[in-house]
């Protein structure tokens, strides 16, 4: 398997909707571009329109008149998944109970009518690829959680798809595993290079894999970006609250300085408004001596978590405000604290509508 | 002791219900190899009547089993494509096409047989012919084929294994074959030996549709009765006890099998 990157087919998808048979709006018209060799990942709560828009893209699900889905400048939309040449892992994984670990991997190929020496020798890459060595006669039934997902990702791959599309492909397993799975299968799909269309509900998993980010709300596309662009400039308050953790600030603005019950803010960027809803990370503020800040608060409580301590502050904000300090200071509740936040870490968003 | 009383009673009573249903099996039986049935067992033993329903009813008995194996064959190429589709499509129209299949089990079988008669007198040829027989067979068994196909398909997340299969290019035609039937097998194992049992012991209907040159097993029983000496009728239920058998045995050890899994 060659390490370049860049394999696979583009994919646009052009004002796809989808609307149930039972009139249940699942999917906006969306219009969307995915480069060859990228991976992109749907990110959004469950309800959220990112499984039909695979499910479109795979062609398992027809968009509403109008929707064009296009592969490297081919309009795919009405070509049935069977003859898009597509990898696909599912959720449930959908091994075939009937069949062993090798017949399952080289299913597809037996179907492009590859001999059996052709197919065990691509079987046996791909077992060596996913570390399952010694599963290869096993039946499904035997496998754990992590094995049967690895089978399943050495079948999707196995045919050489144009597109591999996964949705929500660790959500059945433990946390644990989910982790260790994660860094693995972002190895295997750098190293694959392939087209990849990954869905989610998980941000970190989301973070760590894609090139971009497609957060998705009630059906609709709320923002797509990279993972950092996603991160530190969400585009509304849903993107910044389900990203990460975001403190979430109504005050009105004066001469560019938020105006804050615990003191002045100064932001960055158009501060013209006369009100502003602001996001602010627990990880852009830092601590220092109440005496000499401009904003300063009333230490609430204090989570240690290991790796760093949460300290929700009152007094600062209207509302409470989340502080991630570094293990190694010392604050106890109901001490008094300056915070020292830097005007390009508040982040400005449009008013909620 | 209370536990141990309460335990013999149970038991006595189970052996009651069970012999009432098994001692007029074993007379009837019984009956079937007996000299002469009014002078008791004292009169001998003989198989003689074993062989006189044999040389009567052979041609009755292979087509029983002729039509079982024609409504069996039936019932899988259209039972099995039809539970596929009907659960993969969903929705309403599947709902209500299941609804008319399963219809049948509802109607008296002679609500059934009289349609069918009013439909097809015309048909001369078919009326007399076996095939009306198994028409009739079919319409009643389908809904069993249908059903038992049709729960195994809930119960293992087909259409996502179809999915699985399609992404790997696999047509439709393909996916069936590979992926469908075998894990399917379960329930299209079940629903077979459902078809076969009850076309081979069906009655009310077959009884409506044959003519006295196409007759099954059940109504070449009670023709026996009808007209032939007790010996020969028991001797008829021998036989037919000795066909069906297995075939209850071989679809109870199914069930428990499958419950095991």
């Amino acid at each position: 398997m060659s390490a370049a990157a860049g394999h696979g087919a583009s994919v646009r998808i052009e004002a796809c909707g989808k609307t149930f048979a039972d009139g249940t709006r699942a999917l906006e018209p969306a219009t969307l571009d995915i480069a060859r060799g990228e991976t992109l990942v749907l990110l959004g709560p469950s309800g959220c329109g990112k499984t039909t828009m695979l499910r479109i893209i795979a062609g398992l699900e027809l968009p509403d008149p109008g929707g064009r889905v296009w592969f490297d400048g081919r309009d795919m939309t009405s070509v049935p998944i069977e003859r898009r040449n597509v990898g696909m892992v599912f959720q449930s994984y959908a091994l075939f109970p009937n069949m062993s670990v090798a017949d399952n991997i080289g299913y597809g190929l037996k179907i492009r009518g590859l001999s059996s020496q052709e197919r065990a020798a691509r079987v046996a890459e791909l077992v060596a690829l996913t570390n399952i060595g010694g599963l290869e006669h096993r039946r499904i039934e035997q496998l754990s959680g992590g094995q049967r997902q690895r089978v399943a990702l050495a079948r999707a791959v196995a045919i050489r798809p144009g597109i591999l599309l996964l949705d929500e492909p660790l959500t059945a397993l433990d946390a644990a595993l989910r982790d260790r799975l994660r860094g693995e299968l972002n190895r295997l799909l750098r190293a694959l290079g392939i087209t990849t269309i990954y869905v989610t509900h998980d941000q970190a998993e989301a973070m760590e894999l894609g090139d971009r980010i497609v957060v998705m709300q009630k059906g609709a596309i709320a923002q797509v970006g990279t993972p950092r662009e996603i991160y530190f400039a969400p585009g509304n308050r849903f993107v910044a609250e389900f990203i990460g953790a975001a403190n979430i600030i109504e005050a009105p603005l004066q001469h560019g300085h938020l105006v804050l019950p615990g003191g002045r803010q100064p932001v960055g960027g158009d501060a013209s408004l006369a009100a502003a809803v602001a996001m602010i990370r627990p990880e852009a503020i830092r601590v220092v001596a109440a005496a000499d800040a401009a904003l300063s608060g009333t230490v609430d409580s204090v989570s240690f978590i290991g790796d760093r301590q949460r300290l929700v502050v009152s007094a600062a904000s209207d509302k409470f405000l989340n502080v991630d300090a570094p293990n190694t200071i010392e604050v106890r509740a109901g001490e008094r604290i300056g915070l020292s936040i830097a005007p390009d870490a508040v982040r400005l968003l449009p008013p909620a509508n | 002791m209370r536990y141990r009383l309460i335990f013999t009673g149970q038991l006595l009573f189970t052996l009651m219900v069970a012999a009432f249903l098994v001692v007029p099996a074993m007379l009837s039986i019984s009956a079937g190899v007996t000299v002469n049935y009014f002078r008791g067992i004292s009169s001998g033993v003989t198989l003689q009547w074993v062989f006189q329903v044999w040389d009567l009813y052979a041609g009755t008995i292979l087509l029983s089993f002729v039509i079982a194996a024609a409504t069996l064959a039936v019932t899988l190429v259209v039972g099995v494509p039809s539970a596929y589709a009907l659960h993969v499509r969903g929705g309403r129209l599947s709902r209500v096409v299941e609804e008319i299949i399963t219809l049948p089990l509802a109607i008296p079988g002679l609500a059934i047989a009289l349609g069918l008669l009013f439909t097809y007198q015309g048909f001369g040829g078919f009326r007399r012919s076996w095939l009306f027989i198994l028409s009739g067979h079919v319409i009643f068994t389908m809904p069993f084929m249908v059903r038992s196909v049709m729960a195994v398909f809930g119960s293992v997340d087909i259409k996502t294994l179809d999915e699985g299969a399609a992404s790997l290019g696999a047509s439709p035609w393909r996916r069936f074959r590979d992926v469908i039937v075998p894990n399917a097998a379960p329930g299209i194992l079940a629903g077979s030996l459902m078809v076969v049992t009850l076309s081979l012991g069906e009655f009310n209907l077959t009884w409506m549709l044959h003519t006295p040159l196409t007759k099954t097993l059940p109504i070449g029983l009670a023709d026996s009765y009808a007209s032939m000496r007790l010996e020969v009728a028991s001797a008829y239920t021998l036989v037919f006890f000795v066909m069906i058998i297995p075939l209850l045995i071989a679809m109870q050890m199914f069930a428990d099998r499958e419950q095991r899994r």
